[in-house]
């Protein structure tokens, strides 16, 4: 079995390491990174769990070989937070609509929500929950995570704001 | 889960990718997207070799028009093709079929040429091509090579590309030109981007008396490859497609289908939704016709 020489950022850190052509990059992730936040739930491309941003766009790190991330750029879930131990907004309005219950889940849900408001700053309910589509949760039933969005969204639009506008418009 | 053990090596021309292939001897696999196979290889259904890994090269990752045609890559990411302007514009009956394919993260690697090359038979972009009507340009150290599309599949999973060759361009032709053209697609799947139980996708043009010029209608998820019913394609050649002669066509798809009973649906029910969603699709088609007629 080939060896590869591979070269990526994971969360704004570059890292170097050598593989074996078939370990997947959510087990490098992982394993050898230690970067648990990424979950393995299916391990063949049904539940989302391993989700994380390749080049800026949400893919399943189950289904992506880690040999082709070379050169790339990832971003996990524990990309997502300002720094270690914090919560982003995103974060924290899961926490507040309890958007979670057992988590196995929300890591790859943080992503696929995360990537929808960078492209999309207002989205509708149907787009919301088009685009956590590919990702199962065994426990909520789903309309906590579709309110923690709509939730976060109306939050980071209110964050551009002078503070005074965005005052009123919490009003 | 884990794949056994293969050899992977990453190309940057088509051309490697064929000696590639050839130097595997029947043994290796073009790695696009992955969305499909990597899970196959996670479950051992399939041993390749050698992974041939084209995702950078980028004479694959092209949509062009012109001369009558429009030529997509068949590295194409399936999300870019959704986005495409062209593709918009030029195959809007590809681009619906796309907004069932999958979920964003899996449309964000999966490509346009490997899930034909899969050969699902109830894969969207598959039944969009046969209705459009696509050729296949395939190539390997031997060669390159048309197949048309209606030669392509030839059972669930299987087609035409033999072993050392690599699926390279689809040729879609413009759609028919002036007002009066629409297109449809409708499917019944258990969940929205399933596998469809069934799917029926079509492509219409009206003249300027409301009667059919042309038309193409073809079925997915009712038989080991999707499907082209060109005899409900002849009975309303002509028509204005009233609802007699929609409920006429329907019932040729009843007929003309042979859907198989599995776990997720019964073969009457996939029958009966076959020729259900052929006709949702043409009243969709006959309606968006009838508004670009004016
Ligand atoms: S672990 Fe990747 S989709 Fe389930
Ligand atoms: S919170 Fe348990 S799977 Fe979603």
């Amino acid at each position: 079995m080939s060896q590869h020489e591979i070269t990526f950022t994971v969360n704004g850190e570059s890292q170097s390491a050598t593989v074996a052509a078939r370990l997947t990059l959510v087990d490098f992730l992982r394993d050898a990174l230690r970067l648990t936040g990424t979950h393995a739930g299916c391990e063949h491309g049904v539940c989302g769990a391993c989700s994380v941003l390749l080049d800026g766009v949400p893919v399943r790190s189950c289904l992506t070989l880690a040999v082709q991330a070379d050169g790339s750029e990832i971003v996990t879930v524990e990309g997502l937070a300002p720094e270690p131990g914090t919560l982003g907004i995103l974060q924290d309005s899961f926490w507040e609509t309890h958007a979670l219950q057992c988590g196995f889940c929300t890591s790859g849900m943080l992503i696929a929500s995360h990537a929808l408001l960078a492209a999309n700053a207002s989205p509708t309910e149907d787009e919301i929950r088009e685009a956590i589509g590919g990702n199962l949760c065994r426990c909520t039933g789903y309309k906590q995570i579709v309110d923690a969005i709509a939730l976060a969204a109306e939050r980071l639009r209110g964050s551009n704001l002078p503070a005074k506008e965005a005052a009123d418009d919490e009003r | 889960m884990k794949a056994a053990e293969f050899d992977y090596v990453r190309v940057a021309s088509v051309e490697a990718a064929c000696r590639a292939l050839a130097e595997a001897g029947g043994d290796g696999k073009i790695l696009a997207g992955g969305q499909t196979l990597v899970p196959m290889l996670a479950m051992r259904l399939l041993r390749p070799t050698l992974l041939v890994d084209v995702n950078r090269v980028a004479s694959l990752q092209v949509i062009v028009a012109g001369g009558g045609e429009i030529v997509i890559g068949a590295g194409t990411r399936q999300s870019d093709a959704l986005a495409d302007e062209i593709v918009r514009r030029d195959l809007p009956l590809l681009a619906k079929a796309l907004g069932f394919v999958g979920h964003v993260q899996t449309r964000n690697r999966g490509t346009v040429g490997g899930s034909i090359a899969n050969a699902d038979p109830a894969a969207e972009i598959a039944l969009a091509a046969l209705a459009l009507d696509c050729e296949i340009v395939a190539q390997s150290v031997r060669g390159v090579r048309t197949i048309p599309i209606a030669r392509f599949f030839q059972g669930a999973m299987t087609t035409a590309l033999a072993a050392d060759e690599c699926l390279v361009e689809l040729h879609f032709p413009a759609a028919p030109s002036g007002g009066g053209r629409g297109c449809g697609f409708h499917e019944v799947a258990s969940r929205h981007s399933d596998f469809a139980l069934a799917a029926a996708a079509v492509q219409l043009a009206l003249d300027g008396e409301g009667a059919c010029r042309s038309v193409a209608i073809a079925v997915g998820g009712v038989g080991g490859a999707p499907l082209r019913i060109d005899a409900a394609t002849e009975r309303l050649r002509g028509t204005t497609l009233a609802a007699e002669d929609l409920a006429a066509a329907a019932a040729i798809v009843r007929e003309v289908v042979e859907p198989a009973s599995d776990l997720h649906a019964s073969a009457d029910y996939r029958r009966r939704v076959a020729g259900a969603l052929v006709e949702r699709a043409l009243l969709d088609a006959r309606s968006e016709a009838l508004a670009g007629r004016n």
